[in-house]
């Protein structure tokens, strides 16, 4: 068994393409490529979720950390407090009560959402962080500097810092399987081996008519919410779910991307320059008009440049 | 300047007592420093996964740019408006300012953990002007770069005439007759982009509006940020001059201070002006009711930083007063340092904290060293070039 793909040979196909062009783009694509219906997600069906902690395994293994044997992931254990993503865990899952049926458990996998307009890449400053046409956000550890921006800028709290490495500390997030995705094709790691068909690999927009669907035909199975459709403008990763997302510890977030605001201000007092250019200019003039007054001050001897003067000022 | 005082170097005893305890701070925050550079932040800070900026972001950088606003605001005024009789405290705002940006740059190498990635910025290939940070790091990196230029005359007024070294003296005459030339074109740049990179500091914390604390979160995060810089350079030259002339036993120039004083409460009332307009616009003062942390934080900060400076910035009987025009201007000084640190730190609610972030003693004694060795220079500057204004006689003694 395996994670389900929806589409397979389009994604297979397309998937490496795109990516493979990800790989030699030049630019910082802020804008996809793709439409963000194109873009590759994977729709997560909480109630599906077993708590096996698979893919936990799986995507530390496909990333090449030093991975303990999968045994070690079947320890129930650390469900007993909330586990976030760390540097060398890109995904974490962790349990929560069911108010409907306490006996059932709810397991929620975190991990990096992929936002269509994601925060951390509008607030990286040297473009370490980019949105690729895939729909990945993969980062390049050779550009950046460490400042730590896009964790602030994240409203998933997602990107995590190798605080303890002094020379070449990373900031470490799940990079949707991008590397490995373009060069064989393919599915991320964590959808590969997830034995019930909770992670659904596909195009956006097929996976969220499907979500709908499921919402549409298993009426007391889900709450009527898809996770990450209009969230902080729209995510990848999208999230169905039996009980209210609140309840799962998902933060709730406006539907505009929070970088709209920055970028809007920002390109705003940068408009074609003029700006600041304009406010130059105005202190230049107040800068000489001051002058002209402080030289009648000194006794009137601006009355032969006077007429030039106001010619270039009207 | 008239005549019977000009900006010379400062005569006298070096080694204090006050100066032995900024190198002893120096020594121990650089001790931290390399500690911090040899085992990485985690062995020093208390930063984590959930809190990526703490102590060094508010203070060494935010708060260090805000208090650095004396060097543009007393250059507008006294070079661009030319309200010419405060050419005597451009020379001391400008040396803060220089100083005060050049240790925004070290502290920000202790932050950052690939400090020697800190050009990545200003390399084409890497520019991205969609990040606010990006505006603020080319700004302040250009900015840095006008204030050296400004100060270079001062520099070169030292070497002037110096008999012993003809060939420095003509050269230093040389730079100074092209600087002057083209300084009118550096002091406009200066001014234009503090108010770039002062407002854009604020935008930094509108990316993140679901973990700000409604109380600081505005869109108009920038302007209030300006308009804070700007109400906070002429108190903190005020501050500085008279505590300057105070430490070094000179006569502060308290006529000149008043004349600068009776600017304050105006930029200060602007920027009040807009602050509370916007908290009960967005009806955020709600907020001030529930008791929280942050509720007493923001109170304090409005209450003894901005409104009671302000009031005291009215009456007279302070504006006469060097020790009360210390303490009001003291207090807007930080009011406004509390502000950088609330919108940084305070404001700051991550989703997933699992403790509250609060600096550790590291982080507050790089810190203390930072701004020792700041004072430090500035007493080091003052006494080799002509930087304070003094009355001409006392070059006899």
């Amino acid at each position: 068994m395996g994670g389900a793909v929806l589409d397979h040979r389009r994604a297979k196909g397309d998937g490496s393409e795109a990516a493979v062009r990800d790989q030699c783009s030049p630019q910082r694509s802020r804008a996809l490529e793709l439409p963000p219906q194109d873009a590759f997600g994977v729709l997560v069906d909480i109630p599906n979720c077993i708590g096996c902690r698979k893919c936990e395994f799986a995507c530390q293994e496909a990333a090449g950390f030093a991975v303990p044997p999968i045994e070690t992931f079947d320890d129930k254990s650390v469900f007993a407090t909330d586990r976030r993503p760390q540097p060398h865990a890109y995904t974490t899952v962790n349990r929560y009560p069911n108010p409907a049926v306490p006996e059932k458990p709810v397991y929620v996998k975190a991990n990096c959402l992929h936002c269509l307009e994601p925060a951390c890449v509008s607030a990286c400053l040297v473009g370490a962080l980019r949105k690729s046409e895939s729909g990945a956000v993969v980062y390049d550890a050779w550009k950046c500097m460490g400042c730590r921006y896009c964790m602030v800028a994240c409203p998933f709290q997602i990107p995590t810092y190798e605080y303890d490495n002094a020379l070449t500390p990373q900031v470490w997030k799940c990079d949707f399987c991008a590397e490995s995705r373009s060069k064989n094709g393919g599915v991320p790691a964590c959808v590969k081996i997830c034995p019930n068909e909770a992670l659904i690999f596909g195009r956006r927009g097929e996976l969220l008519k499907l979500a709908h669907e499921k919402i549409r035909n298993h009426p007391g199975m889900y709450v009527d919410h898809i996770y990450g459709e209009h969230e902080a403008g729209g995510t990848s990763w999208l999230y169905l779910s039996s009980i209210p997302f609140e309840s799962l510890g998902f933060v709730q977030l406006a539907s505009i991307a929070p970088s709209r605001l920055t970028e809007m201000i920002q390109h705003g007092v940068f408009k074609h320059w003029m700006p600041p250019l304009a406010l130059y200019g105005l202190l230049a003039i107040v800068m000489w008009l001051s002058r002209r007054t402080e030289e009648e001050k000194l006794g009137g001897r601006v009355a032969e440049p006077e007429s030039v003067e106001e010619g270039v000022l009207v | 300047m008239t005549g019977r005082e000009q900006s010379r170097p400062v005569v006298r005893k070096f080694l204090t007592p006050g100066v032995g305890v900024l190198l002893a701070l120096i020594t121990a925050g650089f001790a931290f420093a390399v500690y911090r550079f040899l085992f990485g932040l985690a062995a020093i800070t208390n930063l984590d996964q959930q809190h990526p900026w703490g102590l060094w972001i508010a203070i060494d950088v935010a708060t260090g740019v805000a208090l650095a606003a004396g060097g543009f605001t007393t250059a507008a005024l006294a070079y661009i408006f030319r309200r010419e009789q405060f050419h005597a405290i451009t020379r001391p705002a400008l040396l803060t300012a220089m100083l005060g940006y050049t240790f925004v740059g070290i502290g920000l190498l202790a932050d950052l953990g690939r400090y020697y990635n800190i050009w990545h910025p200003a390399w084409p290939t890497m520019w991205q002007g969609d990040s606010v940070l990006f505006e603020v790091g080319m700004c302040v990196m250009c900015y840095l770069i006008v204030l050296y230029v400004e100060f270079l005359p001062i520099v070169c007024e030292r070497f002037v005439n110096d008999k012993r070294r003809p060939r420095l003296a003509r050269f230093c005459v040389a730079v100074q007759h092209l600087v002057h030339r083209t300084m009118f074109l550096f002091i406009i740049a200066g001014v234009v982009l503090s108010c770039l990179h002062q407002s854009s500091l604020g935008n930094l914390m509108v990316i993140a509006p679901s973990k700000m604390h409604p109380l600081w979160f505005t869109p108009i995060l920038s302007l209030l940020f300006l308009l804070s810089a700007v109400a906070v350079g002429f108190p903190m030259v005020i501050f500085e001059s008279v505590y300057a002339a105070w430490a070094l036993r000179l006569k502060p120039e308290l006529d000149l201070l008043r004349s600068l004083a009776r600017y304050v409460p105006v930029l200060l009332g602007v920027y009040i002006a807009f602050k509370v307009g916007d908290l009960l616009i967005r009806e955020s003062h709600v907020y001030l009711a529930d008791g929280s942390a942050q509720s007493v934080m923001f109170l304090s900060e409005v209450v003894f930083g901005l409104i009671t400076p302000f009031v005291m910035f009215l009456s007279v009987r302070v504006r006469r007063s060097a020790r009360w025009l210390l303490i009001a201007s003291l207090l807007i000084v930080l009011g406004v340092a509390l502000n950088r640190v609330n919108v940084f730190l305070t404001a700051y609610q991550p989703p997933y904290a699992v403790k509250a972030y609060f600096p550790s003693i590291g982080e507050f004694i790089v810190t203390a060293g930072l701004i020792s060795a700041l004072i430090l220079l500035y007493r080091l500057v003052v006494t080799y070039f002509p930087v304070i204004t003094q009355p001409v006689r006392a070059r006899l003694t």
